[in-house]
Protein backbone atom coordinates (compact mmCIF):
# COMPACT_ATOMS: atom_id res chain seq x y z
CA UNK A 1 0.00 0.00 0.00
CA UNK A 2 2.88 2.43 0.94
CA UNK A 3 4.62 1.65 -1.93
CA UNK A 4 1.54 1.98 -4.28
CA UNK A 5 1.14 5.54 -2.50
CA UNK A 6 4.46 6.82 -3.52
CA UNK A 7 4.54 5.56 -6.86
CA UNK A 8 0.83 7.61 -7.19
CA UNK A 9 2.91 10.56 -5.75
CA UNK A 10 5.94 10.05 -8.94
CA UNK A 11 3.18 9.20 -11.24
CA UNK A 12 1.49 12.57 -11.02
CA UNK A 13 4.27 14.34 -10.77
CA UNK A 14 5.89 13.27 -13.98
CA UNK A 15 2.24 13.48 -15.50
CA UNK A 16 2.10 16.84 -14.33
CA UNK A 17 5.29 17.58 -16.97
CA UNK A 18 3.74 15.57 -19.44
CA UNK A 19 0.30 17.43 -19.53
CA UNK A 20 2.24 21.11 -19.49
CA UNK A 21 3.91 19.94 -22.88
CA UNK A 22 0.60 18.36 -24.15
CA UNK A 23 -1.28 21.62 -23.80
CA UNK A 24 1.42 22.88 -26.60
CA UNK A 25 0.56 19.74 -29.34
CA UNK A 26 -3.31 20.50 -28.39
CA UNK A 27 -3.94 23.77 -28.74
CA UNK A 28 -1.59 24.38 -32.23
CA UNK A 29 -3.71 21.25 -33.04
CA UNK A 30 -6.90 22.61 -32.28
CA UNK A 31 -6.18 25.84 -34.43
CA UNK A 32 -4.47 25.01 -37.29
CA UNK A 33 -4.73 21.28 -37.60
CA UNK A 34 -1.19 20.45 -37.67
CA UNK A 35 0.64 18.30 -35.13
CA UNK A 36 3.66 20.04 -34.28
CA UNK A 37 6.52 17.81 -34.13
CA UNK A 38 9.00 20.67 -32.80
CA UNK A 39 7.50 21.05 -29.96
CA UNK A 40 9.14 18.79 -28.04
CA UNK A 41 12.25 20.33 -28.76
CA UNK A 42 10.87 23.48 -28.06
CA UNK A 43 10.75 21.92 -24.02
CA UNK A 44 14.13 21.02 -24.67
CA UNK A 45 15.42 24.39 -25.82
CA UNK A 46 13.60 25.70 -22.66
CA UNK A 47 15.24 23.61 -20.55
CA UNK A 48 18.41 24.37 -21.88
CA UNK A 49 17.47 28.31 -21.49
CA UNK A 50 16.35 27.41 -17.66
CA UNK A 51 19.74 25.41 -17.41
CA UNK A 52 22.30 28.54 -18.64
CA UNK A 53 19.82 31.21 -16.70
CA UNK A 54 20.13 29.41 -13.81
CA UNK A 55 24.13 28.84 -13.48
CA UNK A 56 24.57 32.17 -14.98
CA UNK A 57 22.35 34.11 -11.75
CA UNK A 58 24.75 31.76 -9.64
CA UNK A 59 27.93 33.35 -11.27
CA UNK A 60 26.47 36.75 -10.35
CA UNK A 61 25.58 36.17 -6.99
CA UNK A 62 21.95 35.23 -6.68
CA UNK A 63 22.26 32.48 -4.37
CA UNK A 64 18.66 32.81 -3.02
CA UNK A 65 16.93 30.06 -4.16
CA UNK A 66 13.33 31.05 -4.45
CA UNK A 67 14.37 34.68 -6.00
CA UNK A 68 16.57 32.56 -8.81
CA UNK A 69 13.51 30.09 -9.56
CA UNK A 70 10.82 32.82 -9.81
CA UNK A 71 13.97 34.84 -12.09
CA UNK A 72 14.57 31.56 -14.16
CA UNK A 73 11.28 30.75 -14.95
CA UNK A 74 10.51 34.67 -15.89
CA UNK A 75 13.60 34.53 -18.60
CA UNK A 76 12.87 31.08 -19.60
CA UNK A 77 9.42 31.86 -20.22
CA UNK A 78 9.90 34.79 -22.65
CA UNK A 79 12.53 33.36 -24.26
CA UNK A 80 11.51 30.28 -25.77
CA UNK A 81 8.20 32.01 -26.56
CA UNK A 82 10.48 34.11 -28.19
CA UNK A 83 11.72 30.78 -30.20
CA UNK A 84 7.72 29.34 -30.50
CA UNK A 85 6.99 32.53 -31.71
CA UNK A 86 10.01 32.49 -34.20
CA UNK A 87 9.46 28.65 -35.47
CA UNK A 88 5.77 29.38 -36.48
CA UNK A 89 6.59 32.63 -38.42
CA UNK A 90 9.72 30.89 -40.32
CA UNK A 91 8.57 27.66 -40.67
CA UNK A 92 4.84 26.98 -40.80
CA UNK A 93 3.18 30.16 -41.57
CA UNK A 94 4.64 30.39 -45.13
CA UNK A 95 3.43 26.57 -45.60
CA UNK A 96 0.10 27.68 -43.98
CA UNK A 97 -2.48 27.65 -47.16
CA UNK A 98 0.54 24.68 -48.92
CA UNK A 99 -0.37 21.23 -48.73
CA UNK A 100 -1.76 19.35 -45.70
CA UNK A 101 1.83 17.48 -45.33
CA UNK A 102 4.15 20.28 -45.63
CA UNK A 103 3.57 21.92 -42.54
CA UNK A 104 4.38 18.32 -41.03
CA UNK A 105 7.48 18.10 -42.61
CA UNK A 106 8.98 20.91 -42.05
CA UNK A 107 7.94 20.28 -38.27
CA UNK A 108 9.79 17.08 -38.47
CA UNK A 109 12.66 19.41 -40.21
CA UNK A 110 12.73 22.24 -37.37
CA UNK A 111 12.54 19.63 -34.82
CA UNK A 112 15.94 18.01 -36.30
CA UNK A 113 16.96 21.59 -36.49
CA UNK A 114 16.65 22.30 -33.01
CA UNK A 115 18.15 19.22 -32.07
CA UNK A 116 21.06 19.87 -33.84
CA UNK A 117 21.58 23.31 -33.28
CA UNK A 118 21.59 22.40 -29.06
CA UNK A 119 23.91 19.66 -30.14
CA UNK A 120 26.54 22.05 -31.88
CA UNK A 121 25.85 24.88 -29.34
CA UNK A 122 26.08 23.53 -25.60
CA UNK A 123 27.87 20.04 -26.94
CA UNK A 124 26.46 16.43 -26.64
CA UNK A 125 27.28 15.49 -23.43
CA UNK A 126 24.45 15.14 -20.93
CA UNK A 127 24.89 18.83 -18.69
CA UNK A 128 23.81 18.24 -14.33
CA UNK A 129 22.41 20.75 -12.50
CA UNK A 130 23.16 20.25 -8.75
CA UNK A 131 19.87 19.40 -6.76
CA UNK A 132 18.11 23.17 -6.04
CA UNK A 133 15.58 21.84 -3.98
CA UNK A 134 16.24 19.45 -1.70
CA UNK A 135 13.72 18.46 1.43
CA UNK A 136 11.18 16.13 1.41
CA UNK A 137 8.77 15.28 4.32
CA UNK A 138 7.72 11.76 5.14
CA UNK A 139 4.15 11.23 5.00
CA UNK A 140 3.94 8.48 7.03
CA UNK A 141 6.60 5.16 7.26
CA UNK A 142 4.74 1.65 6.84
CA UNK A 143 6.42 -1.97 8.24
CA UNK A 144 9.66 -1.08 5.64
CA UNK A 145 8.95 1.73 3.73
CA UNK A 146 7.94 5.51 4.05
CA UNK A 147 5.97 7.20 1.26
CA UNK A 148 7.70 10.32 0.94
CA UNK A 149 6.81 13.36 -0.68
CA UNK A 150 9.86 15.72 -1.59
CA UNK A 151 9.46 19.66 -1.77
CA UNK A 152 10.39 19.25 -5.89
CA UNK A 153 7.39 17.24 -5.76
CA UNK A 154 4.84 19.68 -4.52
CA UNK A 155 6.68 22.10 -6.94
CA UNK A 156 5.77 20.67 -9.94
CA UNK A 157 2.24 20.09 -9.06
CA UNK A 158 1.71 23.30 -7.18
CA UNK A 159 2.90 25.00 -10.24
CA UNK A 160 1.21 23.12 -12.72
CA UNK A 161 -1.97 23.29 -10.89
CA UNK A 162 -1.72 27.22 -11.05
CA UNK A 163 -0.63 27.63 -14.58
CA UNK A 164 -3.78 25.61 -15.47
CA UNK A 165 -6.01 27.91 -13.53
CA UNK A 166 -4.39 31.13 -15.13
CA UNK A 167 -4.52 29.33 -18.41
CA UNK A 168 -7.92 28.32 -18.31
CA UNK A 169 -9.22 32.16 -17.14
CA UNK A 170 -6.86 33.35 -20.27
CA UNK A 171 -8.82 30.70 -22.73
CA UNK A 172 -12.61 31.11 -20.92
CA UNK A 173 -12.62 34.93 -19.88
CA UNK A 174 -10.82 37.03 -21.45
CA UNK A 175 -11.34 38.23 -25.20
CA UNK A 176 -7.83 36.82 -26.43
CA UNK A 177 -9.47 33.56 -25.64
CA UNK A 178 -12.37 33.95 -27.17
CA UNK A 179 -10.92 35.36 -30.45
CA UNK A 180 -8.68 31.68 -30.03
CA UNK A 181 -11.54 29.64 -29.74
CA UNK A 182 -13.55 31.41 -32.41
CA UNK A 183 -10.22 30.67 -34.70
CA UNK A 184 -10.08 26.99 -33.68
CA UNK A 185 -13.62 26.96 -34.82
CA UNK A 186 -13.68 29.11 -37.92
CA UNK A 187 -10.80 30.39 -38.98
CA UNK A 188 -12.56 32.50 -42.02
CA UNK A 189 -15.15 33.83 -40.30
CA UNK A 190 -13.40 34.81 -37.48
CA UNK A 191 -11.21 36.84 -40.13
CA UNK A 192 -14.35 38.34 -40.86
CA UNK A 193 -15.46 39.45 -37.23
CA UNK A 194 -12.39 41.14 -37.31
CA UNK A 195 -9.94 39.27 -35.49
CA UNK A 196 -6.70 39.00 -36.99
CA UNK A 197 -6.00 35.00 -37.12
CA UNK A 198 -2.25 35.43 -37.88
CA UNK A 199 -1.43 36.91 -34.51
CA UNK A 200 -3.88 34.84 -32.93
CA UNK A 201 -2.05 31.49 -34.28
CA UNK A 202 1.11 33.26 -33.24
CA UNK A 203 -0.31 33.72 -29.72
CA UNK A 204 -1.23 30.22 -29.77
CA UNK A 205 2.39 29.25 -30.56
CA UNK A 206 3.81 31.76 -27.73
CA UNK A 207 1.43 30.03 -24.85
CA UNK A 208 2.42 26.63 -25.88
CA UNK A 209 5.98 27.54 -25.97
CA UNK A 210 5.39 29.27 -22.75
CA UNK A 211 3.99 26.14 -20.64
CA UNK A 212 6.75 24.09 -22.13
CA UNK A 213 9.48 26.39 -20.86
CA UNK A 214 7.98 25.70 -17.61
CA UNK A 215 7.92 21.98 -18.48
CA UNK A 216 11.51 22.14 -19.23
CA UNK A 217 12.96 24.45 -15.79
CA UNK A 218 10.36 21.47 -14.16
CA UNK A 219 12.21 19.07 -15.90
CA UNK A 220 15.65 19.93 -14.73
CA UNK A 221 14.60 20.34 -11.23
CA UNK A 222 13.21 17.22 -10.78
CA UNK A 223 15.74 14.91 -12.76
CA UNK A 224 18.84 17.46 -12.43
CA UNK A 225 20.15 16.46 -16.13
CA UNK A 226 18.98 17.58 -19.68
CA UNK A 227 20.61 16.91 -22.70
CA UNK A 228 20.07 17.87 -26.98
CA UNK A 229 17.48 14.79 -26.81
CA UNK A 230 15.14 14.90 -24.33
CA UNK A 231 12.72 17.00 -25.95
CA UNK A 232 12.60 13.63 -28.53
CA UNK A 233 11.06 11.38 -26.12
CA UNK A 234 9.23 13.31 -23.72
CA UNK A 235 7.75 15.29 -26.99
CA UNK A 236 6.33 12.21 -28.19
CA UNK A 237 4.93 10.95 -24.54
CA UNK A 238 3.21 14.55 -24.39
CA UNK A 239 1.95 13.58 -28.19
CA UNK A 240 1.02 10.95 -26.83
CA UNK A 241 -0.86 12.29 -23.76
CA UNK A 242 -2.42 14.76 -25.88
CA UNK A 243 -4.03 12.46 -28.80
CA UNK A 244 -5.00 10.11 -25.66
CA UNK A 245 -6.74 12.92 -23.70
CA UNK A 246 -8.61 13.67 -27.24
CA UNK A 247 -6.83 16.10 -29.51
CA UNK A 248 -7.83 19.69 -29.24
CA UNK A 249 -9.12 19.02 -26.23
CA UNK A 250 -7.02 20.98 -23.33
CA UNK A 251 -8.49 19.36 -20.31
CA UNK A 252 -7.62 16.31 -21.98
CA UNK A 253 -4.57 17.14 -22.39
CA UNK A 254 -3.92 17.42 -18.97
CA UNK A 255 -5.85 14.08 -18.50
CA UNK A 256 -4.02 12.66 -20.80
CA UNK A 257 -0.98 13.62 -19.22
CA UNK A 258 -1.05 12.18 -15.63
CA UNK A 259 -2.65 9.06 -17.71
CA UNK A 260 0.89 8.47 -19.46
CA UNK A 261 2.86 9.61 -16.27
CA UNK A 262 0.79 7.45 -14.17
CA UNK A 263 1.08 4.41 -17.04
CA UNK A 264 4.79 4.54 -16.70
CA UNK A 265 5.39 4.79 -13.02
CA UNK A 266 3.47 1.88 -12.46
CA UNK A 267 4.45 -0.43 -14.77
CA UNK A 268 8.34 0.68 -14.02
CA UNK A 269 7.24 0.37 -10.34
CA UNK A 270 5.68 -3.34 -10.95
CA UNK A 271 6.96 -4.84 -13.61
CA UNK A 272 9.79 -3.93 -15.81
CA UNK A 273 11.28 -0.78 -16.23
CA UNK A 274 12.28 -1.33 -19.61
CA UNK A 275 9.38 -1.65 -21.16
CA UNK A 276 7.60 1.27 -19.61
CA UNK A 277 7.19 3.18 -22.89
CA UNK A 278 6.24 0.14 -24.81
CA UNK A 279 3.04 0.25 -21.76
CA UNK A 280 2.69 3.78 -21.90
CA UNK A 281 2.05 3.57 -26.50
CA UNK A 282 0.34 -0.10 -25.74
CA UNK A 283 -2.18 1.78 -23.79
CA UNK A 284 -2.59 4.59 -26.20
CA UNK A 285 -3.11 2.21 -29.15
CA UNK A 286 -6.12 0.26 -26.70
CA UNK A 287 -8.04 3.66 -25.94
CA UNK A 288 -8.16 4.46 -29.70
CA UNK A 289 -9.93 1.57 -30.40
CA UNK A 290 -12.60 2.37 -27.81
CA UNK A 291 -12.53 6.28 -28.11
CA UNK A 292 -11.41 6.95 -31.98
CA UNK A 293 -11.50 10.63 -30.81
CA UNK A 294 -9.21 10.32 -27.32
CA UNK A 295 -10.92 10.33 -23.60
CA UNK A 296 -12.37 13.94 -23.85
CA UNK A 297 -12.11 14.32 -27.60
CA UNK A 298 -15.32 15.74 -29.45
CA UNK A 299 -15.92 13.49 -32.58
CA UNK A 300 -15.10 15.22 -35.75
CA UNK A 301 -17.95 16.70 -37.76
CA UNK A 302 -17.65 16.88 -41.31
CA UNK A 303 -18.15 20.69 -42.17
CA UNK A 304 -20.39 20.78 -45.39
CA UNK B 1 -20.58 63.01 -39.14
CA UNK B 2 -19.25 65.36 -41.87
CA UNK B 3 -21.64 65.40 -45.18
CA UNK B 4 -18.88 64.33 -47.43
CA UNK B 5 -18.91 61.12 -46.07
CA UNK B 6 -22.63 60.92 -45.71
CA UNK B 7 -23.42 62.08 -48.93
CA UNK B 8 -21.45 59.83 -51.30
CA UNK B 9 -22.34 56.19 -51.70
CA UNK B 10 -21.21 53.86 -48.67
CA UNK B 11 -19.88 51.24 -51.40
CA UNK B 12 -18.90 51.87 -55.11
CA UNK B 13 -17.89 48.81 -57.29
CA UNK B 14 -16.35 49.93 -60.22
CA UNK B 15 -15.19 47.68 -63.37
CA UNK B 16 -15.15 44.88 -61.42
CA UNK B 17 -13.98 41.56 -63.27
CA UNK B 18 -13.27 38.14 -61.58
CA UNK B 19 -11.64 35.40 -63.85
CA UNK B 20 -11.19 31.73 -63.09
CA UNK B 21 -8.53 30.38 -65.41
CA UNK B 22 -10.85 30.81 -68.64
CA UNK B 23 -14.26 30.98 -66.74
CA UNK B 24 -15.59 34.72 -66.23
CA UNK B 25 -17.75 34.67 -63.11
CA UNK B 26 -18.34 38.45 -62.88
CA UNK B 27 -17.52 40.78 -66.21
CA UNK B 28 -17.24 44.06 -65.69
CA UNK B 29 -19.62 44.50 -62.90
CA UNK B 30 -20.40 48.22 -62.16
CA UNK B 31 -23.13 49.77 -58.93
CA UNK B 32 -23.10 51.36 -55.75
CA UNK B 33 -25.13 51.01 -52.40
CA UNK B 34 -26.29 54.22 -50.26
CA UNK B 35 -26.52 54.53 -46.97
CA UNK B 36 -29.89 54.01 -45.39
CA UNK B 37 -30.95 51.66 -48.32
CA UNK B 38 -31.14 48.25 -48.45
CA UNK B 39 -29.48 46.94 -52.06
CA UNK B 40 -30.31 43.93 -53.42
CA UNK B 41 -28.39 41.76 -55.43
CA UNK B 42 -30.72 39.38 -57.45
CA UNK B 43 -30.18 36.94 -60.58
CA UNK B 44 -30.37 33.16 -61.21
CA UNK B 45 -28.17 30.44 -59.97
CA UNK B 46 -24.67 31.28 -61.29
CA UNK B 47 -24.69 34.83 -62.13
CA UNK B 48 -22.20 36.03 -59.58
CA UNK B 49 -23.33 37.35 -56.92
CA UNK B 50 -21.76 35.40 -54.14
CA UNK B 51 -18.64 36.15 -56.44
CA UNK B 52 -19.57 39.92 -55.74
CA UNK B 53 -20.01 39.35 -52.55
CA UNK B 54 -16.36 37.44 -52.27
CA UNK B 55 -14.74 40.41 -53.79
CA UNK B 56 -16.08 42.69 -51.32
CA UNK B 57 -15.02 41.10 -48.48
CA UNK B 58 -12.23 39.82 -48.81
CA UNK B 59 -12.14 36.14 -50.01
CA UNK B 60 -10.69 36.89 -53.16
CA UNK B 61 -8.57 39.28 -55.11
CA UNK B 62 -10.18 40.90 -58.12
CA UNK B 63 -8.68 40.52 -61.60
CA UNK B 64 -9.43 44.14 -62.15
CA UNK B 65 -12.02 46.80 -60.73
CA UNK B 66 -11.92 48.95 -57.91
CA UNK B 67 -14.18 48.37 -54.78
CA UNK B 68 -14.42 51.57 -52.53
CA UNK B 69 -15.94 52.31 -48.88
CA UNK B 70 -16.57 54.82 -47.68
CA UNK B 71 -17.29 55.71 -44.41
CA UNK B 72 -19.38 58.16 -42.55
CA UNK B 73 -16.42 59.85 -41.45
CA UNK B 74 -15.41 60.34 -45.07
CA UNK B 75 -12.70 57.89 -44.70
CA UNK B 76 -11.94 55.84 -47.96
CA UNK B 77 -10.94 52.26 -47.96
CA UNK B 78 -10.14 50.47 -51.35
CA UNK B 79 -11.11 47.35 -50.52
CA UNK B 80 -9.75 44.71 -53.12
CA UNK B 81 -6.08 45.78 -51.52
CA UNK B 82 -6.99 45.29 -48.35
CA UNK B 83 -6.66 41.97 -46.00
CA UNK B 84 -9.62 40.05 -45.12
CA UNK B 85 -9.98 41.11 -41.10
CA UNK B 86 -9.18 44.41 -41.82
CA UNK B 87 -11.79 44.83 -43.94
CA UNK B 88 -13.81 44.08 -40.85
CA UNK B 89 -11.86 45.10 -38.47
CA UNK B 90 -10.91 48.79 -40.33
CA UNK B 91 -13.25 49.20 -43.30
CA UNK B 92 -16.60 47.81 -41.48
CA UNK B 93 -17.58 45.56 -43.62
CA UNK B 94 -19.49 42.58 -41.98
CA UNK B 95 -21.26 39.13 -43.85
CA UNK B 96 -23.20 36.69 -43.22
CA UNK B 97 -23.56 33.06 -45.68
CA UNK B 98 -25.48 31.84 -47.23
CA UNK B 99 -24.80 28.50 -45.14
CA UNK B 100 -24.96 29.90 -41.62
CA UNK B 101 -21.30 30.10 -40.13
CA UNK B 102 -21.66 30.44 -36.56
CA UNK B 103 -19.05 29.65 -33.72
CA UNK B 104 -21.28 26.45 -32.83
CA UNK B 105 -19.12 25.38 -29.97
CA UNK B 106 -19.17 29.19 -28.27
CA UNK B 107 -22.53 30.35 -26.35
CA UNK B 108 -24.66 32.61 -28.30
CA UNK B 109 -23.45 35.19 -26.19
CA UNK B 110 -19.66 34.59 -26.84
CA UNK B 111 -20.67 34.82 -30.38
CA UNK B 112 -21.29 38.32 -29.96
CA UNK B 113 -18.33 39.23 -27.78
CA UNK B 114 -15.99 37.66 -30.25
CA UNK B 115 -17.07 39.78 -33.25
CA UNK B 116 -16.22 42.90 -30.88
CA UNK B 117 -12.69 41.33 -30.14
CA UNK B 118 -11.01 44.02 -32.19
CA UNK B 119 -12.46 47.18 -30.33
CA UNK B 120 -11.09 45.30 -27.12
CA UNK B 121 -7.99 45.25 -28.28
CA UNK B 122 -7.03 47.73 -29.68
CA UNK B 123 -3.38 48.13 -29.40
CA UNK B 124 -0.76 46.40 -27.46
CA UNK B 125 -1.78 48.28 -24.29
CA UNK B 126 -5.27 46.47 -23.74
CA UNK B 127 -4.37 43.40 -25.58
CA UNK B 128 -2.08 43.35 -22.70
CA UNK B 129 -4.40 44.77 -20.63
CA UNK B 130 -6.93 41.90 -21.22
CA UNK B 131 -4.62 39.69 -19.39
CA UNK B 132 -4.24 41.09 -16.31
CA UNK B 133 -7.49 42.46 -16.34
CA UNK B 134 -6.95 46.41 -16.03
CA UNK B 135 -9.57 48.73 -15.39
CA UNK B 136 -9.44 50.32 -19.12
CA UNK B 137 -9.96 46.87 -20.35
CA UNK B 138 -13.02 46.06 -17.91
CA UNK B 139 -14.63 49.06 -19.07
CA UNK B 140 -14.72 48.64 -22.58
CA UNK B 141 -15.35 44.95 -21.31
CA UNK B 142 -18.22 45.98 -20.23
CA UNK B 143 -19.49 48.28 -23.18
CA UNK B 144 -18.70 45.46 -25.49
CA UNK B 145 -21.50 43.23 -23.29
CA UNK B 146 -23.64 45.60 -22.97
CA UNK B 147 -24.04 45.99 -26.52
CA UNK B 148 -24.28 42.19 -27.25
CA UNK B 149 -26.54 42.19 -24.84
CA UNK B 150 -28.95 45.24 -26.83
CA UNK B 151 -28.54 43.12 -30.15
CA UNK B 152 -29.48 40.03 -28.27
CA UNK B 153 -32.83 42.06 -27.27
CA UNK B 154 -33.34 43.34 -30.75
CA UNK B 155 -32.94 39.63 -32.27
CA UNK B 156 -35.02 38.06 -29.73
CA UNK B 157 -32.44 35.78 -28.05
CA UNK B 158 -31.63 37.22 -24.76
CA UNK B 159 -33.14 33.67 -23.34
CA UNK B 160 -31.17 31.71 -25.19
CA UNK B 161 -27.65 33.82 -24.03
CA UNK B 162 -26.09 31.09 -22.64
CA UNK B 163 -26.43 28.00 -24.73
CA UNK B 164 -24.24 26.68 -27.60
CA UNK B 165 -24.80 28.55 -30.92
CA UNK B 166 -24.93 24.87 -32.94
CA UNK B 167 -27.99 24.04 -30.82
CA UNK B 168 -30.01 26.58 -31.52
CA UNK B 169 -32.90 26.64 -34.33
CA UNK B 170 -32.22 27.46 -37.90
CA UNK B 171 -34.64 30.42 -37.30
CA UNK B 172 -32.28 31.66 -34.15
CA UNK B 173 -29.30 30.95 -36.24
CA UNK B 174 -30.10 33.31 -38.76
CA UNK B 175 -30.90 36.04 -36.76
CA UNK B 176 -27.53 35.22 -34.34
CA UNK B 177 -25.71 35.86 -37.16
CA UNK B 178 -26.92 39.22 -38.31
CA UNK B 179 -26.81 40.78 -34.45
CA UNK B 180 -23.39 39.23 -34.69
CA UNK B 181 -22.41 40.87 -37.98
CA UNK B 182 -23.90 44.09 -36.08
CA UNK B 183 -21.63 43.75 -33.42
CA UNK B 184 -18.67 44.67 -35.16
CA UNK B 185 -20.57 47.78 -35.95
CA UNK B 186 -20.00 47.79 -39.50
CA UNK B 187 -20.63 50.67 -41.93
CA UNK B 188 -21.88 48.04 -44.56
CA UNK B 189 -23.70 44.69 -43.78
CA UNK B 190 -23.55 42.12 -46.62
CA UNK B 191 -25.92 39.63 -46.13
CA UNK B 192 -26.04 36.23 -48.19
CA UNK B 193 -29.56 34.64 -49.10
CA UNK B 194 -30.39 36.08 -45.05
CA UNK B 195 -34.45 34.48 -45.98
CA UNK B 196 -33.08 31.52 -47.14
CA UNK B 197 -35.39 28.56 -44.98
CA UNK B 198 -37.26 30.71 -43.17
CA UNK B 199 -40.98 30.15 -42.91
CA UNK B 200 -43.26 33.42 -43.54
CA UNK B 201 -43.60 34.40 -40.14
CA UNK B 202 -39.66 34.44 -39.40
CA UNK B 203 -39.11 35.76 -42.98
CA UNK B 204 -41.36 38.54 -41.86
CA UNK B 205 -39.23 39.56 -38.81
CA UNK B 206 -36.61 39.36 -40.54
CA UNK B 207 -37.37 42.36 -42.96
CA UNK B 208 -38.58 44.47 -39.74
CA UNK B 209 -35.17 43.62 -38.56
CA UNK B 210 -33.80 44.81 -41.57
CA UNK B 211 -35.69 47.45 -42.12
CA UNK B 212 -34.88 49.28 -38.31
CA UNK B 213 -30.86 48.57 -39.06
CA UNK B 214 -31.23 50.53 -41.79
CA UNK B 215 -33.59 53.55 -40.71
CA UNK B 216 -30.55 53.84 -37.89
CA UNK B 217 -29.02 55.42 -40.90
CA UNK B 218 -25.55 54.08 -40.02
CA UNK B 219 -25.35 51.08 -41.82
CA UNK B 220 -26.35 50.23 -45.23
CA UNK B 221 -27.25 47.03 -46.27
CA UNK B 222 -26.43 44.71 -49.30
CA UNK B 223 -28.56 41.66 -49.70
CA UNK B 224 -28.81 38.42 -52.24
CA UNK B 225 -31.95 37.01 -52.24
CA UNK B 226 -33.54 34.52 -54.29
CA UNK B 227 -37.04 35.19 -52.49
CA UNK B 228 -38.38 38.12 -54.88
CA UNK B 229 -41.55 38.32 -52.78
CA UNK B 230 -38.56 39.78 -50.08
CA UNK B 231 -36.80 41.63 -52.36
CA UNK B 232 -40.06 43.50 -53.72
CA UNK B 233 -40.72 44.48 -50.61
CA UNK B 234 -37.99 45.41 -48.72
CA UNK B 235 -35.18 46.95 -51.37
CA UNK B 236 -34.90 50.46 -52.00
CA UNK B 237 -32.58 49.71 -55.16
CA UNK B 238 -32.12 46.88 -56.87
CA UNK B 239 -29.22 45.71 -59.27
CA UNK B 240 -29.81 42.28 -61.22
CA UNK B 241 -26.89 40.39 -62.84
CA UNK B 242 -27.25 37.53 -65.28
CA UNK B 243 -24.04 35.60 -66.85
CA UNK B 244 -21.86 38.04 -64.52
CA UNK B 245 -23.01 41.20 -65.93
CA UNK B 246 -25.40 43.51 -64.77
CA UNK B 247 -28.51 43.41 -66.83
CA UNK B 248 -30.75 45.70 -64.97
CA UNK B 249 -30.46 48.52 -62.44
CA UNK B 250 -33.05 50.51 -60.52
CA UNK B 251 -35.67 50.45 -58.12
CA UNK B 252 -37.86 46.85 -57.65
CA UNK B 253 -40.97 48.42 -59.43
CA UNK B 254 -38.93 49.45 -62.85
CA UNK B 255 -36.72 45.97 -62.65
CA UNK B 256 -39.50 44.29 -62.30
CA UNK B 257 -40.77 45.22 -65.28
CA UNK B 258 -37.99 44.95 -67.59
CA UNK B 259 -37.69 42.60 -70.39
CA UNK B 260 -34.30 41.26 -70.15
CA UNK B 261 -34.66 40.98 -66.38
CA UNK B 262 -37.95 38.44 -67.36
CA UNK B 263 -35.89 36.77 -70.12
CA UNK B 264 -33.21 35.96 -67.67
CA UNK B 265 -35.56 34.81 -64.69
CA UNK B 266 -37.87 32.49 -67.15
CA UNK B 267 -36.27 32.08 -70.47
CA UNK B 268 -36.63 33.56 -73.74
CA UNK B 269 -40.20 33.91 -75.53
CA UNK B 270 -41.05 30.51 -77.71
CA UNK B 271 -41.06 32.26 -80.93
CA UNK B 272 -37.44 33.81 -80.83
CA UNK B 273 -36.37 29.99 -79.71
CA UNK B 274 -38.31 29.05 -83.26
CA UNK B 275 -36.19 31.68 -84.61
CA UNK B 276 -32.98 30.85 -83.73
CA UNK B 277 -33.77 27.29 -84.52
CA UNK B 278 -34.54 28.38 -88.19
CA UNK B 279 -31.62 29.68 -88.49
CA UNK B 280 -29.51 26.95 -87.74
CA UNK B 281 -31.40 24.47 -89.67
CA UNK B 282 -32.68 22.77 -86.61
Amino acid sequence: MEYFLQQLINGIALGSIYGLIAIGYTMVYGIIGMINFAHGDVFMVGAFIALISFLGLMAVGVTFVPLALILVLVVAMLLTSAWGWTIERVAYRPLRSSFRLAPLITAIGMSIALQNFMQVAQGARVKPLQPVITGRFEMFAGDNFAVTLSNIQILIVVTTIVLMAVFWLIIDRTSLGRSLRACEQDRMMAALCGVNVDRTISLTFVMGAALAAVAGLLYLLYYGVIDFFIGFIVGIKAFTAAVLGGIGSLPGAMLGGLIIGLIETFWSAYFTIEYKDVAAFSMLALVLIFFPSGLLGRPEVEKV
Amino acid sequence: MSARGADTPVLQVEHLTMRFGGLVAVDDVSFEARRSEITALIGPNGAGKTTVFNCITGFYKPTEGMITLTQVSGQRYLLERMDDHVINAKAGVARTFQNIRLFPGMTVLENLMVAQHQMLTKGPARALGSLIGLAAYRQAEAEALSFAIHWLERVGLTARADQAAGDLPYGDQRRLEIARAMCTRPELLCLDEPAAGLNARESEELNGLLRSICAEGNTAILLIEHDMSVVMRISDHVIVLDHGSVIADGPPSKVQNDEHVIAAYLGVPDEEVANVEKEVGA
